[in-house]
């Protein structure tokens, strides 16, 4: 939650800054930003690979540990096409790939305003960000009424990182494991998602 | 889309490669750096971009729409997959 924040005040000081007319030089070329995109998108890649937690819970649990995954991708995916009806204002392949950020809103952002445009990367930061935030605020609720696996797969890539605690606190310590393989599959389908919708 | 997976895909292989590797443990601090850097650059660029400023409520309400969609989605997705495989196993321990 605290990164969330600092990374909220980070974006809000741009906005503010820009606003002012005080927009620092070395922020203005374009290439800049694709090419620290691109660092990110090798760090995010060396964070998954170095990664331990992987294989034993494929291990641990079987196969069936990877229909969580596909369940957070189908049901996402299903949602956001029948969201799109009520956004007429936005395309499908637009609303998909907001949905496609899976909670992950600081890469899926910076992928979609590099591609599409600040105001739809815009979006994408908002609804990421509220999608995590109902995971923290909700998650008590999601298993009591859905099962243990619902704060799981509503947190989409943030459960190996920052809704880990609370899904481990409220669907317990049994699921941590899940969540780790969830969050890291998920993690790695964004970039892959996004950019897919993004050239359509 | 390919130079994207093919960038990952490199970083998932010298991951692999070096995860025992001390310096790995820092992946996380640069990766909060880089993003911080990333999202800092996107508010200057919504903050001079006009359109994006005048439609901030309605931007708002859509990513609220499709957040709440997404949410809902995944946790009924989440819910079945978890009555059908996951929960004769809580049962029995």
């Amino acid at each position: 939650m605290r990164d969330s924040l600092l990374y909220l005040f980070v974006f809000a000081l741009g906005i503010v800054l820009a606003l002012v007319g005080w927009v620092p030089e070395l922020f203005i070329p374009n290439d800049m930003a694709k090419g620290i995109l691109y660092l990110l998108l090798f760090f995010v890649g060396i964070q998954i690979g170095s990664s331990k937690h992987l294989f034993s819970a494929v291990k641990s649990l079987g196969f069936k540990i990877v229909l969580v995954p596909v369940a957070t991708t189908i049901g996402t995916f299903a949602a956001v096409v029948s969201a799109s009806f009520i956004l007429p204002h936005r395309s499908l392949t637009d609303c998909l790939c907001v949905g496609s950020g899976f909670a992950y809103y600081s890469l899926s952002s910076i992928l979609i305003s590099e591609y599409r445009g600040a105001e739809l990367g815009t979006v994408a930061l908002l609804a990421n960000i509220i999608r995590e935030f109902f995971v923290l605020v909700f998650a008590p609720w999601m298993v009591k009424y859905f099962g243990k696996l619902a704060p799981i797969c509503a947190g989409g890539a943030t459960t190996m990182d920052t809704t880990l605690p609370i899904i481990s606190k409220y669907s317990g310590t049994d699921y941590v494991i899940v969540a780790l393989f969830h969050g890291m599959i998920i993690d790695f389908s964004v970039p892959l998602w996004v950019s897919f919708f993004l050239s359509l | 889309m390919l130079s994207i997976f093919l960038t990952i895909t490199c970083g998932i292989a010298m991951g692999y490669f070096a995860r025992n590797i001390p310096a790995t443990r820092y992946t996380e601090k640069i990766i909060g750096i880089l993003i911080a850097l990333l999202l800092f650059s996107l508010g200057l660029s919504v903050g001079t971009n006009e359109q994006v400023i005048a439609n901030f409520r309605l931007i708002g309400r859509d990513a609220f729409v499709i957040a709440a969609a997404a949410t809902l989605g995944s946790v009924l997705c989440a819910a079945w997959v978890y009555r059908k495989f996951f929960r004769k196993k809580d049962k029995k321990s």
